[in-house]
């Protein structure tokens, strides 16, 4: 099992996981050229922690924005850690700029979909 | 579009922020987002407001990216330049693009963008998440869900033309709005 640090970019979010530790944090912007190839290495790492994760793993997601080939891909990262919490005890705290409607949508399509506590948290200015 | 003056001074009150016509490249966008991201900071619309539209913006500059037609030899019009611009009216901003696509591809672009118009906002929602859910995404994009993920934010009606050039191409022109009064 690998932490993976991978700073954000105007491109890409901040990517910290520490299988370790159980925390998973993905915060910035996601609309790299390649969204597939960006989350490839995180999709592998959460692969490798489901054999052996934490017994609780925490997950907050601070987007500003993310373009629709990322929420694919987001999407796939989540269904991993719906996987996970079979065997570890997983939140995912879903941030949220107060009045951005668009984020906590966002946020409530992902929890339509998988089946994993969500928290929506407004981040006040 | 004969008079540049005429368009100058339309009637209504527009005030143009960006506008591109050209070869898109990726290096490009990033510099339209950029320039775009500056000005509307700078202007004092509401934080949703802003995100909607560098979020619309985002998705219509990247489907340029992909859907624009390659440079074709062949033809005597330059089928791989688009455009771009984003106004702002009174009431509301909008974002035109424009380009290129193969008229055989008209049809069934035009029945997506009048399926998507006639859902009301809770089957785009729901649209949205289904396609998501079992959408397959390739290297030219989102798989569908980019334009619903436009409608969606925008809330509004899509507004397109599609004009045939020729037997092989025809120019597609979307127009999206986003309603400063909510």
């Amino acid at each position: 099992m690998e932490i993976i640090i991978l700073e954000g970019t105007l491109k890409t979010p901040t990517i910290e996981f520490n299988p370790f530790e159980g925390y998973l944090l993905i915060k910035g912007r996601s609309i790299p050229e390649n969204s597939i190839e960006f989350y490839q290495p995180l999709i592998e790492e959460l692969e490798n922690y489901f054999i052996t994760p934490q017994p609780t793993t925490k997950v907050d997601i601070q987007l500003e924005y993310f373009n629709t080939s990322s929420s694919k891909c987001i999407l796939d990262v989540l269904k991993k850690i719906e996987v996970i919490s079979e065997s570890s005890k997983v939140n995912i705290n879903w941030f949220y700029e107060e009045y951005d409607e668009d984020m906590l949508e966002a946020g409530e399509d992902y929890q339509a979909i998988v089946n994993i506590p969500f928290t929506m948290i407004e981040i006040s200015e | 579009m004969n008079n540049i003056h005429q368009f100058y001074t339309k009637g209504e009150k527009e005030i143009v922020i960006l506008s591109f016509k050209g070869e898109v490249t990726s290096g490009l966008l990033a510099s339209i987002l950029k320039l775009l991201e500056c000005k509307i900071e700078e202007s004092e619309e509401p934080i949703i407001i802003k995100r909607k539209i560098t979020n619309i913006v985002v998705e219509c500059l990247q489907n340029l990216f992909h859907h624009t037609e390659k440079f074709d030899n062949s033809s005597k019009i330059s089928v791989n330049t688009v455009l771009f611009i984003v106004l702002k009216k009174v009431n509301e901003y909008t974002i035109i693009t424009g380009n290129y696509i193969l008229t055989k591809n008209v049809i069934i672009l035009k029945n997506k963008l009048d399926l998507i118009n006639s859902l009301d906002k809770l089957e785009l929602k729901n649209i949205y998440r289904k396609t998501l859910t079992n959408g397959q995404i390739s290297n030219k994009g989102g798989g569908g869900l980019g334009i619903i993920d436009i409608a969606r934010r925008s809330g509004k009606e899509l507004s397109y033309k599609f004009d045939k050039i020729d037997e092989k191409y025809s120019f597609y022109t979307l127009r999206v709005s986003v309603a400063l009064n909510n």
